[in-house]
């Protein structure tokens, strides 16, 4: 059961409801958590897993070898990307420009062409208190690609596997996505079972709201909706919800003492454990969703 | 002409809010009718929420190409499927589709198909915006959900923007950014003269102005810090300030936690115009007064301790 947090809009609280989530699930089941904002993780400041693996990630870029090269421009005229031209008798990579793709490599007459890993990110990885298998991607500032560091970050497998406390031991994914509306998003729903958007009643909520159900309506993924910060705003978020079949499966209401417990570092269901029913039921009601 | 770009990595902490009531406020001073502002978060675009633009022209935006496979001249051989690294060539019923969503537009398949029977097609993949608004003209964009390119659309909103800054003379480029610290960032930062990191007092606040220091320094654009809802976490406050010293980055001024900014977002206004008032407003009206006076005079100390 993979299970993806997503918003649209930053700072709704997709990390506050994917940890709490994580941490409600890992009493019963087998908890397997990728952070998959790569350009901003943040999910592993609540879970404070034991991050004992690290590895870099990135793209294969192509080198040339100079001595076999013969300047044909094959290589250049296959690039979409502008990233490997023949100019006064070199050839020459620009490695920010690559995709990776590895056409050139593959269409080089003579074989001249090898590739290196371009490293983009880390993918950090081990395991929380609670038994929770953990993974997050953390792309290299400068770096303008989160795709393939994701792609790798979801090729993770934890070993050994997550444990679960109880005897139905399923297994539950939970991917904290990035902000926004674009590829790193999408990337991220790519093979999920379940999207959760987390939205605050705000027009700005609501708005990017909408862009992430559209990629999850055009995905075929079943939906639902956190309304976080219950209280603020109007009440479009809901009529929307309504009018669009969405189900809202869990509000999280504004008061000022939960915003201070989460600025300090805490999970909402450690600073206010009332809370933990509400995601319990959060967490079957999305599992009854994708079984039915 | 001076471009000043808003920032934050973390998503939610008042970017939009704090750009909004730039606008406004440089409405009312020695910048009215000086100003042009792009709304640089072109995935999640919310700055048009407040300022209600009037459309002036519409164009499509092109981003990447996609591959297509003629179903008439496909052998099956698969040659598409093994090289592509994008897993977007699927096997369905016994034939080899494209999954544009999937798709990178690197064109390795057409190269590799023996008979020829990949082409590439070329996507509109948002629309580009040239908008008045109450105060100055806006650029804008609305890239479609899922597409990629956003640091490309970025940029072309930038790039027109900057141009009529510079053909009428204006004084300021004001840009609101995108969250996070990748592509479309990288190209709301291109060519600022100054970066505003609005920031939080949260432990993830924290951690991701960090990320973005680190990038701003990246870029070699000159930065300074706001912290938003700063009465939320005092040692939170602390350690930005403390970690601004140790960066040698000033900060600005602070803004409470104030829920009339969200009141402002429903009303569609800037809070600066909605409640002149409210302490939110206050708080940012003198951030705008320190910030364009450092925009005007690099030279002039604008360290505020918080």
């Amino acid at each position: 059961m993979r299970i993806v947090v997503a918003s649209g809009k930053g700072g709704t609280g997709k990390t506050t409801v994917a940890t709490s989530l994580a941490l409600v699930a890992a009493e019963q089941d087998a908890v397997c958590f990728r952070d998959c904002d790569v350009e901003a993780p943040n999910a592993a400041l609540f879970l404070h897993p034991v991050l004992d693996s690290h590895r870099e990630v990135g793209i294969l870029v192509p080198q040339v070898d100079a001595q076999t090269c013969t300047y044909c421009g094959t290589c250049a005229e296959v690039c979409q990307f502008h990233a490997i031209a023949v100019v006064g008798g070199k050839t020459l990579v620009f490695p920010e420009l690559c995709h990776g793709c590895g056409s050139c490599t593959l269409v080089c007459p003579e074989q001249a062409i090898s590739e290196r890993l371009a490293v983009l990110g880390v993918i950090d990885s081990g395991a929380t208190a609670q038994g929770i298998a953990f993974a997050q991607g953390v792309m290299n500032v400068g770096q303008p690609m989160a795709v393939p560091i994701l792609r790798e970050l979801k090729n993770w497998c934890p070993a050994p596997p997550p444990t679960a406390r109880g005897a139905q031991a399923r297994d539950i994914e939970i991917r904290d996505a990035p902000p926004g509306a674009s590829c790193p998003v999408v990337e991220t729903l790519r093979g999920a079972d379940f999207v959760l958007l987390v939205t605050e009643p705000t027009p700005f909520g609501l708005h990017d709201l909408k862009q992430v159900a559209a990629i999850a309506h055009d995905l075929g993924l079943p939906a639902g909706v956190v309304i976080n910060r219950d209280g603020i705003g109007d009440e479009a978020v809901a009529a929307w919800c309504a009018a669009h079949d969405l189900p809202i499966l869990l509000r999280i209401p504004m008061q000022r003492r939960i915003a201070e417990a989460i600025a300090r570092g805490t999970t909402l269901v450690a600073a206010e454990p009332q809370f933990r029913p509400g995601f319990r039921d959060l967490l079957e009601a999305i599992i009854n969703r994708v079984n039915a | 002409m001076k471009q000043l770009v808003i920032l934050s990595g973390k998503g939610g902490t008042g970017k939009t809010s704090v750009t909004a009531a730039f606008a406004h406020l440089a409405s009312l001073g020695p910048f009215a009718d000086r100003v042009v502002l792009a709304d640089a978060d072109v995935d999640a675009a919310n700055l048009e929420l407040v300022l209600k633009p009037r459309i002036l022209e519409q164009q499509e935006f092109r981003g990447g190409q996609v591959a297509e496979i003629d179903q008439d001249r496909c052998a099956v051989c698969g040659a598409c499927e093994s090289v592509c690294r994008f897993d977007a060539i699927l096997e369905r019923d016994g034939y080899y589709v494209v999954d544009p969503i999937a798709c990178d537009g690197c064109a390795a398949c057409v190269y590799q198909c023996p008979t020829g029977g990949i082409a590439m097609h070329e996507q509109v993949v948002g629309n580009f915006f040239v908008s008045d608004c109450r105060y100055g003209p806006l650029y804008h964009a609305d890239l479609f959900p899922g597409q990629e390119n956003s640091g490309k659309l970025v940029a072309l909103v930038k790039q027109h923007a900057r141009q009529r800054a510079l053909d009428e003379h204006r004084l300021l480029l004001l840009v609101d950014g995108p969250p996070g610290i990748g592509c479309p960032v990288i190209s709301a930062v291109s060519g600022a003269d100054l970066a505003l990191i609005v920031t939080e007092p949260t432990v993830a606040g924290i951690h991701d102005l960090i990320r973005t220091l680190e990038t701003v320094r990246h870029f070699g654009v000159r930065a300074l810090v706001c912290i938003n809802k700063a009465d939320l976490y005092p040692a939170g406050v602390e350690a930005i300030a403390a970690q601004c010293r140790a960066s040698g980055i000033a900060t600005v001024g602070t803004i409470p936690f104030d829920l009339t900014v969200a009141d402002a977002m429903v009303a569609g206004e800037a809070v600066t115009a909605f409640r002149p008032a409210a302490p939110a407003a206050v708080a940012i009206a003198a951030v705008w007064e320190r910030m364009s006076a450092a925009l005007m005079n690099f030279e002039t100390p604008i360290n505020q301790d918080v």
